[in-house]
């Protein structure tokens, strides 16, 4: 359990500091509250009409594709933690791999997984998913 | 010239796959990564192969001529990954532990899934083109969907079942959505991957659970260290069963989970369904046996009780409510639920004697419900009409062979000895294996014949309403059954008809076909001792 | 199809002698009927589906001779054409199904010849059984698709094949002009088949499947020209009356199964002396249900009225299936279970019993009967009585050698029949007369149109009669010098049937026995009186055109005609000194020398010869007296016009075959037709239907609240789901 111990200090942390920050201003401020100041921010945009607009099926389009290749790409950071063991035969000595013992295994994982999100894209690509218009 | 080069590329692979394979060792170490990956090699096949089909599929728009021809490259790979899967089966090399199982079991289990593929995609390369659907990519999902379940027969592993799972499952997701210009489709498609989705939650709940109790993904290890440190009565082990089997109890559709199936089944295209109906369940079933087989048998006291009430549940809701279906398709899905039941019968007695019973269950259900969804697809009229019970009114009168087929379809589904073939045979050997089980499930045998009687109620009424009803004069015209619709129904009649007057060497095949890990009790075998030589 | 090689494997240790020879191919004897019948039911289905520009429509075939008869099932000779009658309306396939028909069945003569050969080189002691493979598995009850050989199953095949094969010769000619030709070819074929597979089997199981193969194939066949519904009707009465013997037969089956666990011939003859009380009631139950079995497939009482109205049938069919080989199968399985019915005394009794009974009152029927065929039916009816008589007094020798020559003259007699009612029936058709073909009232003085055919139909008198030296006398007069034997001293004599000492049944049996054999010869000699000679009766008009049969007929009719002749000479008596003695006895013994020994057991030594020779001189006597006294009846007297005024008293009885279908009908038939109606219909299933479609109707009602639940929307789902897993939470965790 020990091991956690950071964990729950860094949780307790983060809601402390939330609370206090929010807390902080709450208290510390002065309100003066004026219509323009309680309109939502949108990105400095003025709000016009309903939030409860449709919206094209293309932002979800693209929003989906993004997120589907941004997770698989950070697919790569485990890898590259993992990357000298998955490159050595045998087991790692001292972090180290003995000579000779090198192997392709981790490398052609990650060719397969690229290759793969590859012929997605490609698809994508060709399926027109990527045209705006 | 595309097709022969993909095919050349692929049996170049599996020559490379078999080349790879140790000659000599009978037995696989799939700690080595090599090994690892030979041992998966007709998965790994298919798997790649569709990547490149993929590609193939949207290098062309649609058209109907290029969807037939995925769907032929489709074809042509799933038989190349059943010759190599026979080339596999018959090297006879065994693994004992690791995370993939190379086993019989295996081996039977992908056969069964990928006639079920190859069905499918005979099916829907006739029956999409009339509904207005032209993707080529169907074909692809559907060996997406075989890939996951090949996966899933071999996984020995809660990783691997669960990544099989999901790659069944999602392109199967996809698949009832095919037809996107009906609304029931979509709505398939929706209430799927909701409820999917939902027990996806539990099946995950469970897999975590179980590690954290018992340390381990590994189906050997963690039935090793329940033994071991008799964690039968530890409540997270416990409880994380209890999940996994709402997770299956899901997939497979048992009731009280079964309430997407008749939705769902309704909705997706035919071909589709047939695929739930047969392949997805059979896959999920086979993951589900080797799981509770191999992990959770000292676990039994524990599962017992809620696995036989889910199958009674399952079999008499199915089959009762069946009764009451007006819709050849619905009836089916109902049907397709209490078979459900009499599979899940075979994970009550998890031992081989079930196992077996369970194997040749699955090639008589597979059969026969691929070929009655093809009946279905014949004389289907564009946009999903023509499938009432009552449009089949007289149809032995214009089309006495299909009116024939579908009997032996339905008698099969049945039990009917001789006339549903091997389907008497699968149900005699489910009740043998309940009565000769080493804690004798009589009760769940009589539930069983009780539940096959009900069912008569509704297959019967197809027979009766083909033979023996006047067909009515508006009734369209039947169209000429095309070649793939064509082979499907008449071979899985015949295959039918010939294994039921001469079940014995499918039962050795079946009885074989039983790893060696899941013959624990020893059980009387009436099987093994009719069919030795 | 099968392997062979798979055989090898269930060889025993030491190879049997017959096997490296002829034999080893008996899986190819029914294979060659069953391509023929392939092949012409795919021409027939061909023919039917996508009919040619001269191919005759189906319903051509008019019955002119149906009109005739009243209760009579008129049969039909096909229609030779002449100048004003429509051209024969031959079929499409009809040089390839004359071909392949005849030759399938003659390739299985020839092999089962070469079988023959080799078994008559080795003369093995034991059967040599083939397995192909396993068929039923199903817990202790393991059957195996498997052939027997050995010197009983070979003398049927080659019975069946041979004749067989001039019967299909026969046919060629005789149904050349039928629209359905492929069609009968290929149940013609399909019975051969059938009937191959009955006397093959290894197991009862596997006789079953020929057993109830010939019942379909007889079926069919009877109703072969289905249009006319009294066909139909005759092809369904043989049907449902089988039923009653098979319900016998497979009672049986289950109770050899239940007392000795195998169903093997081999397993049988091996377990029953260890496994059943000799002379108990278990044994004489399961003998008696295999009687009842028998009586239906052999038209045996009470079980016969089928036999007479299957002559609606084509006349080769009744030559073939009612007369030489289906019919006899009752026969063949009391001699194959001959072990068991030794152990039951009071079995082979009833047997005997029995069949002395049908023999004597099948012949009093056939006395008065004025169809052709159907004389022949009740002669068949009663000559198979001879031979249950003989096997259940533990004659097996003599009842499977009547079985032979029987089949030998009877088939010649049916062939003859036909020829006279294919010549009667061509006059008929082209006088456009509709007079009945078949009516002997019709007949008279045919001998100087159809010569060939009167002497070959009066050598087949004389053999079926019993006059000495032609086939009958020999197989008739061992039947009943065996049965006088076996009442002098056996363990038949020493048993009981009904009270009755065994020896006194026996020798009443005897009696009947040469009763019922003066009356062959007297009927028999009427038919041959009415047919051939006298005046002409066919009419003015219709007599120039009676003709010859061609040569195609006419040719197995030679060769039967000698083998009628001859056919005793295979087993001659010992004290006869005519060629080399009991020829069939010493062929057989292997298979029924243990039974036989069992029955014959306490008979006093060497029989008298003189006593021998007696017997045959009183068998020979009889059949004379019974030849004479028909001519000097029925020679003188003119014979009476068809439609005449009906006959009185006992002629009355026996012209209206003593009733029997009449009581049938109004005792069992609409006793439980009304029994059904009333009772059971309107009464016990009113009360059951309504139970069941309550029960139904509960289950519906059911069906409908779980169809209710599927609202179709997804939250309702997902809380069942969520209750679902409650639920099996709760229960897995305790």
């Amino acid at each position: 359990m020990k091991a956690y111990v950071p964990v729950l200090l860094l949780i307790v942390f983060v809601i402390a500091n939330a609370v206090m920050i929010i807390g902080l201003s709450h208290l510390l401020t002065r309100r003066r509250p004026t219509p323009e100041k309680q309109t939502p921010y949108e990105s400095g945009v003025p709000p016009l009409g309903d939030a409860r607009e449709r919206f094209s099926i293309k932002f979800s389009m693209v929003a989906m594709l993004f997120i589907i290749f941004d997770i698989e790409t950070v697919f790569m950071i485990p890898w590259g933690v993992a990357y000298r063991e998955l490159s050595c035969g045998v087991p790692l000595v001292h972090g180290g791999c003995p000579t000779g013992q090198l192997s392709f295994f981790g490398l052609s994982e990650m060719l397969v997984f690229i290759g793969i999100l590859f012929a997605g894209y490609v698809y994508v690509w060709k399926k027109g998913a990527l045209q705006w218009d | 010239m595309l097709l022969l080069q993909s095919a050349l590329v692929q049996s170049a692979l599996v020559q490379a796959a078999l080349g790879a394979l140790p000659a000599a060792r009978p037995t696989w170490n799939l700690a080595l990564p090599g090994q690892l990956l030979g041992a998966l090699g007709p998965d790994l096949l298919l798997a790649g192969g569709a990547v490149l089909l993929l590609l193939v599929a949207v290098a062309r728009p649609e058209s109907d001529r290029h969807q037939r021809a995925v769907g032929w490259a489709s074809l042509g790979l799933v038989g190349l990954t059943i010759v190599a899967v026979v080339a596999y089966a018959s090297r006879g090399a065994l693994a004992t532990e690791g995370p993939i199982a190379v086993d019989t079991f295996r081996w039977a289990v992908d056969i069964v899934v990928l006639i079920g593929t190859g069905c499918t995609i005979a099916l829907s390369m006739e029956s999409n083109p009339l509904d207005g659907i032209l993707t080529a990519e169907s074909h692809v999902l559907v060996l997406f969907s075989a890939a996951g379940m090949l996966l899933l027969a071999a996984a020995r592993d809660l990783i691997l079942v669960f990544l099989g799972i999901e790659l069944m499952s999602v392109a199967v997701y996809i698949l009832s959505g095919l037809d996107r210009r009906s609304e029931r489709s979509a709505e398939a498609a929706l209430k799927y991957f909701l409820l999917g989705a939902f027990s996806t939650g539990f099946l995950l709940y469970g897999i975590a659970l179980v590690y954290g109790a018992t340390g381990s993904t590994n189906l050997a290890t963690i039935g090793e260290h329940v033994a071991r440190y008799s964690l039968m009565y530890n409540p997270m082990l416990v409880a994380g069963v209890a999940l996994l089997l709402i997770g299956f109890s899901f997939k497979v559709a048992a009731v009280p989970f079964h309430m997407w199936a008749p939705d769902v089944y309704e909705g997706a295209p035919t071909p589709i369904t047939a695929f739930m109906a047969a392949a997805v369940k059979v896959a999920a079933f086979a993951a589900f046996l080797r799981i509770w087989l191999d992990a959770f048998p000292t676990v039994a006291y524990q599962w017992h009780n809620a696995i036989w009430l889910l199958a009674v549940l399952t079999m008499l809701v199915g089959n009762v409510v069946a009764l009451r279906q007006r819709n050849l398709k619905r009836m089916l899905a109902y049907s397709s639920i209490a078979h459900a039941g009499y599979l899940l019968v075979t994970v009550v007695v998890a031992n081989s004697l079930g196992a077996s019973a369970f194997l040749f269950y699955l090639v008589a259900y597979t059969l026969a419900t691929m070929g009655a969804f093809a009946v279905v697809i014949a004389l289907g009229e564009p946009g999903e009409r023509n499938q009432e019970i009552a449009d089949y009114a007289g149809l032995w009168t214009v089309e006495p062979w299909l009116a024939a087929a579908m009997a032996v379809f339905m008698m099969a589904l049945l039990g009917f000895p001789i006339a549903g073939g091997m389907g008497f045979f699968a149900k005699w050997y489910v009740i043998d294996a309940a009565i000769h089980a080493p804690h004798p499930q009589t009760v769940l045998a009589v539930i069983l014949v009780l539940a096959s009687v009900i069912s008569c109620g509704y297959y019967l009424g197809v027979v009766l309403t083909m033979f023996m009803k006047p067909r009515p004069a508006n009734a369209p015209a039947v169209r000429p059954v095309p070649t793939g619709t064509f082979l499907v129904i008449y071979l899985s009649a015949f295959t039918l008809l010939l294994f039921g007057v001469l079940p014995n060497g499918f039962v050795q095949l079946a009885h074989d076909s039983v790893p060696i890990s899941m013959v624990g009790a020893p059980a009387r075998a009436p099987v093994a001792s009719a069919a030795s030589r | 199809m099968i392997a062979p090689a798979l055989q090898a494997a269930a060889l025993a240790a030491a190879p049997h002698p017959l096997s490296g020879t002829a034999a080893d191919w008996v899986w190819a004897l029914p294979l060659f009927p069953l391509a023929g019948f392939l092949v012409n039911a795919a021409l027939a289905v061909v023919a039917v589906a996508r009919p040619g520009p001269a191919d005759p429509s189906a319903d051509r075939h008019s019955a002119p001779d149906a009109t005739a008869a009243g209760e009579d099932v008129a049969g039909h000779g096909p229609g030779a054409g002449d100048a004003d009658a429509p051209p024969p309306a031959r079929h499409r396939f009809a040089s390839v199904v004359s071909l392949v028909g005849p030759l399938a069945v003659g390739l299985a003569f020839a092999l089962a010849c070469a079988i023959f050969a080799a078994m008559a080189r080795v003369h093995p002691t034991t059967p040599f059984v083939q397995t192909y493979f396993h068929w039923i598995p199903a817990g202790d009850l393991q059957v195996n698709a498997a052939f027997q050989l050995d010197q009983l199953s070979l003398t049927l095949v080659l019975v069946i094949t041979g004749v067989g094969a001039l019967i299909h010769l026969f046919s060629v000619a005789y149904m050349g002009d039928d629209p359905g030709y492929a069609r009968y070819f290929a149940y013609l074929n399909l019975f051969v088949f059938f009937m191959l597979v009955l006397v093959l089997g290894a197991s009862y199981p596997v006789m079953f499947v020929g057993w109830e193969g010939v019942g379909l194939c007889s079926y069919l066949l009877i109703g072969f020209w289905y249009a006319d519904r009294a066909n139909a009707d005759a092809g369904k009465k043989a049907f449902i009356v089988n039923r009653i013997g098979d319900f016998g037969f497979l009672i049986a089956m289950f109770l050899l199964f239940v007392q000795l666990g195998t169903l093997d011939y081999t397993g049988v003859l091996a377990a029953a002396p260890g496994g059943l009380e000799a002379g108990g009631p278990v044994v004489t139950v399961i003998c008696l249900f295999l009687l009842l079995g028998c009586a239906g497939k052999s038209a045996q009482i009470p079980l016969y009225v089928w036999l007479p109205d299957a002559m609606a049938g084509p006349t080769p069919v009744s030559a073939l299936i009612h007369a030489a080989t289906m019919v006899t199968a009752g026969v063949y399985l009391v001699v194959r279970s001959g072990l068991l019915f030794a152990m039951a005394p009071a079995a082979s009794l009833t047997v005997a019993v029995m069949g002395a009974v049908t023999a004597l009152f099948a012949a009093t029927i056939g006395l008065k009967q004025w169809d052709i065929k159907k004389v022949l039916a009740y002669s068949t009816i009663s000559q198979l009585g001879f031979m249950f008589m003989a096997v259940g007094a533990g004659a097996y020798v003599a009842g499977i050698f009547h079985l032979v020559t029987h089949a030998f003259f009877k088939a010649l007699l049916f062939l003859g029949a036909g020829s006279v009612i294919h010549a009667m029936h061509a006059a008929y058709h082209a006088t456009h007369s509709h007079e009945d073909a078949q009516d002997m009232r019709n007949m008279g003085g045919l001998r100087a149109r159809m010569p060939v055919t009167w002497i070959l139909m009066w050598i087949a008198t004389l053999a079926i009669a019993g006059v000495p030296l032609f086939a009958g006398f020999f197989s008739k007069d061992e039947i009943l010098g065996t049965i006088f034997d076996r009442a002098g001293g056996s363990i038949l004599r020493d048993a009981h049937w009904l009270g009755i000492p065994g020896g006194v049944v026996l020798y009443a049996i005897y009696g009947m026995g040469l009763v019922a054999a003066f009356l062959t010869a007297v009927y028999m000699t009427r038919l041959m009186l009415y047919t051939f000679h006298g005046q002409n009766r066919t009419g003015e008009a219709a007599r120039p055109h009676l003709h010859e049969a061609p040569w195609l007929m006419t040719g197995p009719l030679l060769v039967l005609g000698a083998l009628s002749a001859v056919g005793g000479f295979l087993n001659t008596p010992a004290f006869l000194p005519i060629g080399p003695a009991e020829t069939l006895a010493r062929w057989l013994d292997p298979v029924v020398g243990p039974a036989t020994a069992l029955i014959a057991a306490g008979a006093p030594g060497d029989a008298d010869p003189r006593r021998g020779l007696l017997l045959s001189l009183i068998a020979a006597a009889v059949a004379a007296t019974g030849i004479v006294v028909a001519v000097v009846r029925l020679g003188r007297s003119a014979p009476v016009r068809a439609g005449a005024a009906p006959e009185t008293g006992i002629e009355s009885v026996l012209a209206h075959r003593y009733y029997v279908d009449e009581a049938y009908d109004r005792g069992i038939v609409r006793p439980l037709l009304a029994f059904s109606n009333r009772v059971l219909w309107q009464g016990v299933d009113g009360l059951i239907d309504g139970l069941v479609t309550l029960g139904a109707r509960v289950w519906v009602w059911f069906g409908g609240i779980g169809s209710a639940l599927q609202t179709g929307r997804v939250g309702t789902y997902a809380w069942a789901l969520v209750v679902g897993a409650l639920v099996v939470l709760a229960i897995t965790i305790r």
